[in-house]
């Protein structure tokens, strides 16, 4: 199915499925631990054998010699896989920057140099540690302030007008210097780790030359591809199966070194082998949310319209990866007739930088609405009335491209409503609760919606039972739910009444899981097979289909009315493509976020009280699923403005703090109540279930609410994150 | 984790003699620090001589009027026991203020007294560490050292105690009981316990090879407030950034320990003089010889400010 005008009423609409609160149709397998996790398939596969990673102990250089002659001794050992069997790397994936496995040369710390495939996973253990590996070291750069120096720009996005340069409208210097009041600051964030509760995980076997991997995958179409590719084989002898993912965040958008050691442990071994990544290697041998050092500068008149922005952000990545996209948001969010924005890139040899959910946006708005901040108190101005003056309901770049929906003010209006933002006192460190100094700030949170073309099928069986198939991944989202439901209003089913499939690449190609477009493509790419299916119900049953309904179970055109069952079974298979709609329209998500700090007077010790987030997401199609998105989102978001950083040791040249007590991501002590409220605008522009994205529009934004409220709670502002407590302690207010 | 026999003993003493005999053995109770250093092979014990049958699971009061706490009794037992949270209630906000319920439930008293630092290059063993790997160097000296010791420390190490019971034990002034091979006992004060790293880092505590904590003794109770106060990025489930341990008399005056500094924990009776004053004199004498790095200098003013809490938090 084409999509290139604008949906209009459809089934969906009548929202007797969709758009109503849905428990997971999944959750009971989740909450009795019996939803199959890709380490945990024990049934797929006879005598699966177990694989052991071993890493580089260096950051950079080469490996001289392994000797693994004990570890062949080792009790259990089967087969031991080195990446000295291969002369260079093996090829890389679709957007991998280093390379998995294979050769001499070590790209990063905790790269993989082999595995140990053993009758069980303590022998392996065992065997891995009596290795002997000997390596040439050699200097690297592992310091990104010191790497920017000479670092070189890089394009923002696809239609930079000129892309290896500074993109420029008007003229930023002139109405900078004119401008009354402005802000001119440096902010940092640090590099992050997507810290999933489930590691990257496969169990590989072979069929002569057909070989599946049972793995924990997001994009299982992409993987397909690059998995063949890097180990030199024809897709169609590969199959791909993860229908459960315990957390991917983006870490799981690319094959990584278990899938590929798997795949080469069992073929040595002539067994099926599994390979988790241990813990420890998870930080520094797959990829990481680069740091950034990104440069605001604000101009506007007194009345707090902005004449002025600049937004500049540099990070570092291996050589050929790419930059984080931190000022991507600030083209779309705020217009002032003189606009300025640089990327830059530094190489480095620390680990790879790449993917983390909302990348651009999340440290980009981190940065954006702090800087924000800092003029509407220079302003004098309250920082909701700010942003409301700076709206726009057009792309700034080209005005004659307006968004599809903006209700932006809306979500800022509701959410200043809700909070009780009027109790906010504008001058900071006034409020105190015993030993707390209290603050509240709000933030704008936006990110894109993205259009991608996603294929289904659907089976109406002859139990009447419907059953979706679709390589589409369920990464603790709600997929499940979300297809199940849009099947059941499509055909007129109860939800009970629908199976959803998920995960296998012999499945028709979904879009995936990334970037928050898998529910909406998703679902419109089942949509599509649904409209099929109807049709080819109606034709069974000698209904004309325009006319016919599905309702209750029957189907009915004029006096006639005929049970669906009737008509089965029936397989349809279809899929959503688009037209130019997101290129007439800019297509993005919008939220208010509140927070509410409380910092200890004597500790400095920040503790979030409140939070709060207003979301324009086009129709939520399941409420309860979307609000579990949106404060684990939000969740994230308080993670990256209070404790979350990957410790560069800038001389040995990895992430020290590489599991999971010393990388600290929030508990549930760290969080309080969070709310949620969704305008819920259906957007037509964006697919016939005229929904959008909100997986990551919840982190978007509430970093730099929380960052702002510590400012409000302590008069201290701290531009480097994340804002822990010896950043602002001998700032605040003197204690008694 | 490098391949062990194992035994459970039957009596101290014989689980003393069987560590003792055996090279590279080591004795086993909770297993919460171990198992996981066993794991990494940080720790590669080649005999585990498992001490859980010993019956010294129970807490006793002694004549002096104080208790007498096995070695066993678990963390959660301990906290939860009913004259602990009534005559040393720091004590029990030590150890709830640390770990998880899930591990509290396992680890037991003398092994939480043994529990190893958390000095992220201890846990890398890539990277050269006098503690894990003598005369291999320090790579926390120059490197990370946020969570690492500000005072006490050596060229050859900087890490960090990381309990919170050990250090409302010291404020208690506990006494630790043990036995050796040959069934001597000894008592340990708690101050000298946990050992300074010198020049032989790799050395946490006083024990000699083969000696058994069997109990720890409280005195008699001391009265007056008990505060544990722990700081740390995260509400739970971190390791103190620092933390205080105090006990704190209605005039003001009373003891002081601090955690999250130090090799061991930190207390300076002297300058418990001043208390009454307030924090910053107590403070400033504690931390006198403080030697930190520029990643942890920020702990001297942490540590008086939460002192300073503490003091309140007394009074109020």
């Amino acid at each position: 199915m084409k999509f290139d005008t604008p949906a209009g009423t459809n089934p969906i609409d009548r929202l007797q499925v969709v758009g109503q609160p849905t428990d997971r149709i999944d959750g009971p397998l989740k909450t009795t631990g019996t939803a199959p996790y890709a380490y945990e398939r024990h049934d797929v596969a006879p005598n699966q054998a177990y694989g052991y990673i071993v890493s580089a102990g260096i950051a950079k250089g080469r490996i001289s010699s392994m000797d693994t002659r004990e570890a062949e001794r080792a009790p259990g050992v089967l087969a031991i896989v080195t990446t000295l069997e291969h002369a260079k790397p093996l090829p890389l994936g679709k957007m991998n920057v280093a390379h998995l496995f294979g050769g001499a040369e070590v790209a990063h710390y905790h790269q993989a140099i082999a595995l140990v495939v053993a009758e069980t996973f303590e022998q392996a253990r065992a065997a891995a540690a009596l290795i002997r590996t000997t390596y040439a070291r050699s200097d690297g750069r592992f310091d990104l302030a010191k790497a920017a120096l000479s670092a070189g720009y890089e394009p923002i996005d696809d239609e930079a007008p000129n892309p290896q340069d500074v993109e420029r409208v008007g003229d930023f210097a002139a109405a900078f210097a004119k401008a009354p009041v402005t802000v001119d600051q440096t902010y940092t964030t640090p590099g992050e780790s997507h810290a999933m509760m489930e590691p990257f995980a496969t169990i590989a076997a072979w069929e002569g030359e057909k070989l599946t991997v049972w793995t924990s995958n997001q994009m299982i179409a992409w993987s397909k591809a690059s998995l063949a590719k890097i180990l030199s084989i024809k897709p169609e002898n590969l199959r791909i199966d993860s229908p459960f993912i315990g957390g991917g965040f983006g870490g799981k958008l690319f094959v990584r070194a278990d899938a590929v050691l798997a795949a080469l442990g069992a073929k040595k071994a002539g067994r099926a082998v599994k390979v988790a990544m241990q813990r420890p290697l998870m930080m520094n041998n797959s990829t990481h949310r680069p740091a950034t050092i990104q440069h605001v500068r604000l101009g506007a008149t007194r009345d707090g319209r902005l004449t002025a922005i600049h937004h500049s952000s540099t990070s570092s990545n291996l050589p050929g990866g790419g930059p984080e996209v931190a000022v991507q948001q600030t083209k779309l969010i705020y217009a002032a007739p003189n606009r300025e924005y640089w990327l830059k890139l530094a190489v480095t040899d620390l680990p790879e930088g790449n993917a983390m959910r909302a990348p651009g946006e999340a440290p980009g708005l981190m940065v954006l609405e702090m800087a924000m901040d800092e003029l509407a108190e220079k302003l004098a101005m309250d920082p909701v009335e700010l942003r409301i003056v700076n709206d726009t309901l057009v792309d700034p770049a080209k005005p004659e491209r307006r968004f599809s929906q903006r209700h932006l003010v809306e979500c800022l209006r509701t959410g200043a409503d809700r909070f009780g933002w009027s109790h906010r006192q504008a001058k900071p460190a006034q409020v105190r609760d015993g030993p707390w100094l209290v603050g509240m700030g709000m933030a704008v949170g936006f990110r894109n919606n993205l259009l991608q073309k996603s294929a289904a099928r659907i089976k109406l069986g002859g139990d009447g039972k419907l059953t979706v198939e679709t390589d589409m991944t369920d990464i603790g989202t709600g997929t499940y739910t979300i297809l199940a439901q849009t099947a059941a209003e499509m055909l007129g089913v109860p939800i009970g009444d629908v199976m959803v499939k998920l995960g296998d690449s012999d499945f028709p190609a979904s879009a995936g899981s990334g970037g928050q477009w898998g529910a909406n493509n998703s679902t419109a790419g089942l949509y599509a097979a649904c409209v099929k299916l109807r049709e080819a119900v109606a034709q069974k049953l000698g209904f004309n289909a325009s006319d016919a309904t599905f309702a209750g179970g029957q189907v009915k055109a004029g006096n006639r009315s005929l049970p669906l069952v009737q008509a089965g079974p029936l397989t349809a298979e279809d899929g959503i493509e688009y037209g130019t709609l997101d290129k007439q329209y800019q297509q993005s998500t919008f939220a208010g976020h509140f927070v509410e700090v409380g910092v200890d007077a004597y500790t400095g010790e920040t503790r979030i009280r409140r939070m709060l987030a207003v979301c324009d997401a086009g129709r939520i199609i399941n409420p309860k699923s979307a609000r579990s998105q949106v404060i684990g989102a939000m969740t994230m978001g308080a993670g990256a403005a209070l404790m979350e950083e990957l410790a560069v040791d800038k001389r040995f040249g990895f992430f020290v703090n590489h599991d999971l007590a010393s990388y600290e991501v929030p508990v549930h002590a760290d969080i309080p109540h969070q709310e949620v409220i969704f305008l819920d605008y259906p957007d037509d522009k964006s697919s016939p279930m005229k929904a959008k994205g909100v997986g990551e529009l919840g982190i978007c934004g509430v970093g730099a609410a929380i960052a702002n409220a510590v400012y409000n709670a302590t008069g201290v502002r701290v531009r480097d994150y994340p804002i822990t407590l010896d950043k602002h302690l001998e700032k605040l207010p003197a204690i008694a | 984790m490098r391949a062990f026999t194992y035994e459970r003993a039957t009596s101290p003493a014989q689980a003393a003699a069987a560590v003792t005999q055996q090279p590279g053995a080591k004795f086993l109770a909770g297993g919460t620090n171990l198992l996981d250093l066993m794991k990494l092979e940080i720790e590669t014990p080649r005999h585990l001589v498992d001490v859980q049958d010993l019956k010294l699971d129970t807490i006793a009061a002694t004549e002096d009027g104080g208790l007498r706490i096995g070695a066993l009794v678990t963390n959660t037992t301990l906290a939860a026991d009913a004259r602990v949270r009534r005559d040393y209630g720091v004590l029990t906000r030590a150890i709830v203020a640390g770990a998880s319920g899930q591990l509290r439930n396992k680890a037991t008293t003398a092994g939480n007294l043994l529990q190893r630092t958390r000095c992220p290059y201890f846990y890398d063993t890539n990277q050269p560490c006098n503690k894990r790997k003598p005369g291999s160097g320090c790579a926390a000296l120059g490197g990370y050292s946020r969570q690492l010791a500000v005072i006490g420390t050596s060229e050859q190490c900087i890490a960090t105690y990381p309990g919170d019971m050990a250090i409302a034990l010291r404020v208690l002034d506990a006494t630790v009981e043990t036995v050796a091979a040959d069934g001597r006992t000894r008592r340990i004060a708690i101050a000298d316990f946990h050992r300074l790293p010198g020049d032989t880092p790799q050395r946490d505590t006083a024990l000699e090879p083969g000696e058994l904590i069997t109990a720890v003794t409280l005195p008699k109770p001391l009265g007056g407030r008990h505060v544990y106060r722990k700081v740390r990025d995260r509400a739970s489930y971190a390791f103190a950034l620092v933390s205080v341990a105090a006990v704190i008399q209605r005039d003001g005056t009373g003891r002081v320990a601090f955690g999250g500094v130090a090799p061991k924990p930190w207390r300076v009776e002297a300058a418990e003089a001043t208390l009454p004053e307030g924090a910053r004199g107590v403070s400033a004498r504690v931390f006198a010889d403080a030697r930190p790095t520029e990643d942890n200098r920020f702990k001297i003013p942490l540590a008086e400010r939460t002192l300073a809490a503490v003091i309140a938090q007394a009074k109020a």
